[in-house]
């Protein structure tokens, strides 16, 4: 599991549209097995990439299990109705993800912990090799957010490829095994944790301070403090970072 | 996480569902044969039930099962030519319009979207003035609702790019793009007439046309609308999944490999299909398209598979009611169709209006 980090409109939104074909670079090309991403067929783009948008507002009372059903589009012909092959991939992703109970409920009446359950099952419905999610924890209460992140993990361990963007790093840090680390659409650092989030690094990118504590768990926790913000006269804002 | 219970019922069709659409089915479609009979049976002049059927029967039937007919030319005429052609345009026309409702809701993603709210429904009507004005309309009777069409998918084409950015349409930005369209196509519709007004035979058939309503509709009515409904209708019946996930958002759509800009294109064209033939024969009737797919969807959900033809169905039985309540509830005068729709549709069009601002959703 890879976690895609950066400050805001650093780019890593951008990159997992890119990943999931949804957006055709300007420049350049994106590759899959050596092989552009915007030469594959819409839907067997979809078929490998499965893409967890953050905030779906949904404004249409569609059931769990007809959401799930969606997530089978790309397997099926215009004409050809549900399988076993798609009911089997729908159970056992609703099973997996501990919502058959919802089946029945309409997707707006569900909390925001089981509706990102709800959206991350019928990525699985795909049967995807990549999941993309794009900030998967946001809105969540920590418990919820752990319990989508344990998830994520242990699709990873079944052999998917998994990509989460995401602003707290604190909370995925235990989950991923790989950093990507964006400034302004530019590639900063990539690795392990230790390779990624050094001291100096954080403060160059996001400008804190941050502070590591170490855990028993062997990751560390990061604790962040403004940078001393020199102000004017006028109230404005010195440029903060080149403070040293 | 539970181990994959293989046990389960077929996931996304859950047999609470099931039973509700054949209790649905089961209601609406006696509604529907009864509805018919009845506009066929009441209207000013009386006429028994049993010479209703045996005209119908008379007419639809081979000549050799038919028993001997006592019915006079005068039933015949009345029933024949006049009630059953009226009856089945108010139902195609009502069937076309829900139908076209159900898919701009989609496509807008707001279950506001109607056809002669947001514009295509005035685009047929400059389509129509059209194909009068240059006279295309006396040179072949399939100019009106292919102009009309051609009009409605214009419209919608000008409200798409106004209203839509990055596959969102904010509610307000619809409506205000589907007004501001609505105007403008409207004022070229009222000009071509005040430019012609001098032509009297040609601006009274446009001012008849335009005023709509279902009086005085023939056989030749039913065949400009009917084949063209029946076509749109299978035609958005085909693309119900591309439906469904455009609902979701255009990027969801897409990521789950909907080609949405093809998908968009064909949607909108058969939108502008279905409201192109409605206008065409009976004018803008509004809020058929708001009201039918908004009641439908409260029972049976939003799921378009299911939505669609239940819309199309009951919008056709809801026109041909409301034209029957029209021309029955103040006699001798007939109230004007529209009225009756936007009397029963307004109210529940303000309803939601206010609903949605106050964040709570279809």
């Amino acid at each position: 599991m890879t976690a895609l980090i950066g400050p805001n409109g650093s780019g890593k939104s951008t990159l997992l549209r890119l990943l999931a074909g949804l957006w055709r670079p300007e420049n350049g090309e994106m590759l899959i097995d050596g092989k552009a991403i915007h030469s594959f067929a819409r839907k067997e783009m979809a078929r490998r990439v499965a893409f967890v948008p953050q905030e779906t507002q949904i404004d249409f009372a569609f059931t769990v299990g007809e959401i799930l059903a969606m997530g089978r589009y790309a397997h099926r012909g215009r004409f050809s109705p549900q399988t076993q092959v798609d009911h089997a991939a729908i159970n056992s992703a609703a099973a997996y993800c501990d919502i058959t109970h919802l089946i029945g409920r309409a997707i707006n009446t569900l909390s925001g912990g089981e509706r990102q359950r709800v959206l991350i099952a019928r990525s699985l419905v795909v049967e995807p090799e990549f999941i993309l999610l794009d900030e998967p924890t946001a809105n969540l209460d920590i418990h919820h957010a752990l319990d989508v992140l344990q998830l994520c993990e242990s699709l990873s361990r079944q052999g998917k490829t998994v990509i989460v963007a995401t602003h707290d790093f604190n909370l995925v840090l235990r989950y991923v095994t790989r950093l990507i680390l964006l400034q302004g659409g530019l590639l900063i650092a990539e690795g392990r944790q230790e390779e990624v989030l050094g001291r100096q690094t954080i403060q160059e990118v996001f400008h804190v301070e941050a502070e590591m504590i170490p855990m028993k768990t062997g990751q560390p926790v990061y604790v962040f403090y403004p940078v001393p913000v020199a102000r004017t006269q006028n109230g404005s804002v010195a440029e903060p970072g080149n403070m040293d | 996480m539970s181990a994959v219970a293989q046990s389960n019922p077929v996931a996304n069709v859950s047999p609470r569902s099931r039973l509700r659409l054949s209790l649905f089915y089961g209601f609406l479609l006696p509604i529907v044969l009864l509805s018919l009979l009845a506009a066929v049976a009441i209207g000013s002049t009386h006429i028994s039930w049993s010479t209703i059927l045996q005209v119908i029967e008379f007419k639809i039937l081979p000549q050799a099962w038919t028993s001997s007919v006592h019915v006079t030319k005068a039933e015949e005429v009345i029933v024949w030519l006049i009630r059953v052609p009226r009856v089945i345009v108010a139902f195609f026309v009502g069937a076309g319009l829900a139908a076209a409702g159900v898919v701009l809701q989609a496509l807008f993603r707001n279950p506001l979207a109607e056809p002669t709210l947001i514009g295509p429904g005035e685009g047929a009507v400059l389509g129509g003035v059209i194909s009068f004005v240059t006279g295309w309309s006396a040179t072949s009777v399939l100019s009106l609702p292919l102009m009309a069409m051609l009009g409605a998918l214009l419209a919608l084409l000008i409200v798409y790019a106004m209203a839509t950015r990055g596959g969102v349409t904010p509610v307000a930005t619809l409506l205000l793009a589907g007004v501001a369209t609505s105007a403008l196509l409207g004022a070229l519709a009222s000009l071509l007439l005040s430019v012609n007004i001098v032509n009297w035979q040609i601006a009274q058939e446009i001012v008849f046309w335009m005023m709509g309503g279902l009086d005085a509709r023939t056989w030749t009515h039913v065949w400009l609308c009917a084949p063209f409904v029946v076509l749109g209708i299978a035609a958005s019946l085909l693309q119900t999944r591309d439906l469904d996930l455009l609902q979701l958002g255009e990027e969801t759509a897409a990521s789950f490999g909907v080609d949405v800009e093809s998908s968009k294109r064909l949607l909108t064209l058969t939108a502008a299909i279905l409201t192109g033939a409605a206008v065409a024969v009976a004018g803008l009737i509004g809020f058929v398209g708001l009201l039918v797919p908004h009641a439908v969807r409260l029972i049976l959900g939003p799921s378009n598979r299911t939505l669609l033809p239940a819309s199309a169905l009951t919008g056709g039985t809801f026109l041909v009611l409301c034209d029957l309540l029209a021309r029955t509830i103040h006699p001798p005068t007939e109230i004007r169709l529209g009225i009756v729709t936007a009397l029963c549709g307004g109210p529940l069009f303000i309803y939601l209006l206010l609903r949605q601002y106050r964040g709570v959703a279809n």
